[in-house]
């Protein structure tokens, strides 16, 4: 542990932490420039494909107004990208409230909802994926790869039905089909709600992430230094939970990371499926309002997601990679403790 | 030394490979299978799509083989016709995303290292979109079209193509035969053409197999959810939607179309991963 801590004085990952993480600025800007395009690629602009048939001129000067429309395109890109990174998405464009408002408690229920999912689906994939490795070719092995080849094949929604034919309807009635989750109170406040969307998530994401998991312990395991803690009479039980297990890890970290993001697009599709509260029930019913500003607040948000889990993923992966931990570091500093670090795997 | 076979015929292997595998001749019998539905379904059907035959939500009977659905069409009538958008739409998505998918990738490869650098890192902005969520903008701002949504599909499949392509190109470039092509100061076309796109087959039909199963999910998750095709139109993922309310009651509007849809991305699957495994072996192969 002390090598650790003096690691971390040497500032080295700090210093790659912080790289990277100003390399993700200019995407995120991009991101919003991305997102501000959608609305000026539409024929006309945004006002009449709001109003479409509905259309008066009063009305489509009020909309212009409230969107800024008159100005130059430099400066409405700049006074919305300002106000969405301070989380400001304006008005939605039926006026009543604010974007930010209508999104708050659903931000938290999806994350909620993501956070339940990714809780069981990270575990039990590695279980899965290091357990099949293990018993490569056995029965185990066979099962779950089949098993995990189906599930992955299939698209959510169908897993979401088939989760509600299977658990709430007709089969068994033990959980709700439609979540009861009342508008201002939070998905906590009705857990049995939440079975259904987490588990058709939970299967969604524990095929991928148990395959990758599988096939990198099984490179692991073939390993020379495996090989070598085995000779020295280690029992396999060590072998695998001390020295397999943590080398394997790493390369899945970065399929976590891209699963979680995937999460965020997948709850769109799985929050309609249940009518849960969050906010892929906001994007598919604004998406058919065509309530621009609140699909753009959406989308800006979930890719800056993406954005952010790849930075956590390529610290994750420096931080449980000792090679690198050691390469990243000698950078700015060779003293001895990293030859050391290096020696010990 | 490298021992180069032609790709023709490492091609050829590779495909009778796929298919010794059990999983991969289960795989093709379900493709062939929903395929042979969806386009000559309609012929079979009793009924049109769109006509009235009894009263919403009717059990199977002796005439209705799945029952009436929701509005009183029959379900079997329905079912049998509403395979070809589905699998129509995803197919030409499929075609398009990883179309453009491989020539940005073979592209980006090929190309001097900064402008290599310069698509990879515009490539890597669009990645951050959740594909489901870049379809939503797109229909938001649009409205619903079924040429558009699949555009956008395959659209959204380009990027995450290219990066597997490139990665893949990558490495044939490094080899000797290309630098021999480079050497006696072939055009970058011709190396694209005939030295990097036969090289790279493999990676690009398993990303083949993969996109269309994404596809499927795709188009039909946006019919699913009222964005795609509209009533009366007869579609798998329309149906799914229309009949989920009385899935307790009549569950055979909802059970027939999603098990065609599953069973399909399945079998794709199946091939995909069978082929995936017959290409690592020859390229272990190749190595050792």
């Amino acid at each position: 542990m002390s090598k650790i801590r003096d690691f971390f004085n040497q500032g080295g990952l700090l210093l790659f932490a912080l790289g990277r993480i100003l390399a993700g600025i200019p995407i995120i800007i991009a991101l919003t420039v991305l997102v501000f395009m959608a609305t000026q690629a539409l024929p006309g602009d945004a006002a009449v494909s709001y109003l479409a048939n509905t259309a008066t001129p009063e009305r489509l000067a009020a909309i212009r107004e409230q969107l800024n429309l008159d100005d130059p395109l430099w400066v409405q890109y700049f006074s919305w990208a300002s106000d969405a990174l301070r989380l400001d998405f304006g008005m939605t464009l039926t006026g009543e409230t604010s974007v930010s408002a209508i999104l708050g408690e659903r931000i938290q229920n999806t994350l909620i909802l993501m956070a339940s999912s990714g809780i069981v689906a990270i575990p039990l994939s590695i279980l899965i994926g290091t357990y099949a490795a293990v018993r490569r070719g056995k029965i185990f092995d066979n099962v779950s790869s089949l098993v995990t080849l189906v599930l992955a094949s299939l698209p959510e929604f169908v897993v979401a039905i088939f989760v509600v034919f299977l658990l709430a309807t007709n089969i068994f009635q033990i959980f709700p089909a439609i979540s009861f989750v009342e508008p201002g109170t939070l998905a906590w406040a009705d857990p049995m709600s939440l079975v259904l969307p987490s588990l058709t998530l939970i299967l969604a994401v524990t095929p991928y992430v148990s395959r990758i998991m599988r096939g990198s312990m099984i490179e692991v395991m073939e390993s020379e230094y495996i090989q070598m803690a085995r000779l020295k009479g280690l029992s396999e039980r060590t072998v695998i939970l001390r020295h397999a297990l943590p080398n394997a890890i790493a390369p899945t970290i970065q399929v976590i990371a891209l699963q979680l993001a995937w999460l965020a697009g997948g709850v769109v599709v799985v929050e309609a499926v249940f009518a849960y509260p969050g906010i892929g029930t906001v994007m598919i019913d604004s998406v058919k309002a065509r309530d621009l500003p609140i699909v753009q607040a959406i989308t800006l948000m979930i890719a800056a997601l993406y954005v952010v889990l790849n930075i956590l993923a390529d610290i994750g992966t420096i931080l449980s990679t000792p090679r690198l931990r050691t390469k990243h570091a000698r950078k700015n500093d060779k003293s001895d403790v990293f030859a050391a670090m290096d020696g010990d795997q | 030394m490298e021992k180069k076979m032609k790709p023709k015929s490492q091609f050829r292997t590779l495909v009778a490979l796929t298919f010794k595998q059990g999983y991969a001749r289960l795989g093709g019998a379900i493709v062939l299978g929903i395929l042979f539905l969806a386009i000559f379904g309609p012929f079979f059907a009793p009924y049109t799509f769109d006509e009235f035959v009894d009263v919403p939500n009717a059990p199977r009977s002796d005439t209705l083989m799945l029952g009436a659905d929701y509005f009183g069409r029959d379900v079997y009538s329905r079912f049998l016709s509403g395979g070809r958008s589905i699998i129509g739409l995803s197919f030409i998505s499929t075609v398009l995303g990883v179309g453009l998918g491989l020539l940005i990738g073979l592209f980006a490869a090929s190309a001097k290292k900064r402008t290599d650098g310069l698509i990879m890192r515009a490539n890597d902005i669009l990645l951050a979109f959740p594909q489901i969520v870049f379809v939503l903008l797109v229909v938001s701002g649009f409205g619903t079209s079924i040429f558009l949504i699949a555009v956008t599909v395959g659209f959204t499949h380009a990027p995450r193509t290219a990066r597997i392509i490139r990665a893949a190109a990558a490495e044939v470039m490094e080899r000797d035969f290309i630098k021999a092509a480079i050497a006696v100061g072939e055009k970058r076309q011709r190396i694209i053409i005939s030295e990097l796109l036969p090289n790279v087959t493999s990676p690009l039909l398993v990303e083949f197999g993969l996109r269309m199963t994404y596809s499927i999910g795709l188009v039909a998750a946006v019919s699913f959810l009222g964005l795609g095709l509209q009533p009366p139109a007869a579609d798998w993922g329309l149906m799914i939607n229309e009949n989920r309310g009385s899935l307790t009651v009549q569950p055979w509007g909802v059970l027939a179309p999603i098990a065609a849809i599953a069973l399909f991305t399945i079998g794709v699957n199946f091939i995909t991963d069978s082929f995936a495994k017959a290409a690592i072996g020859i390229d272990r192969k190749g190595k050792e």
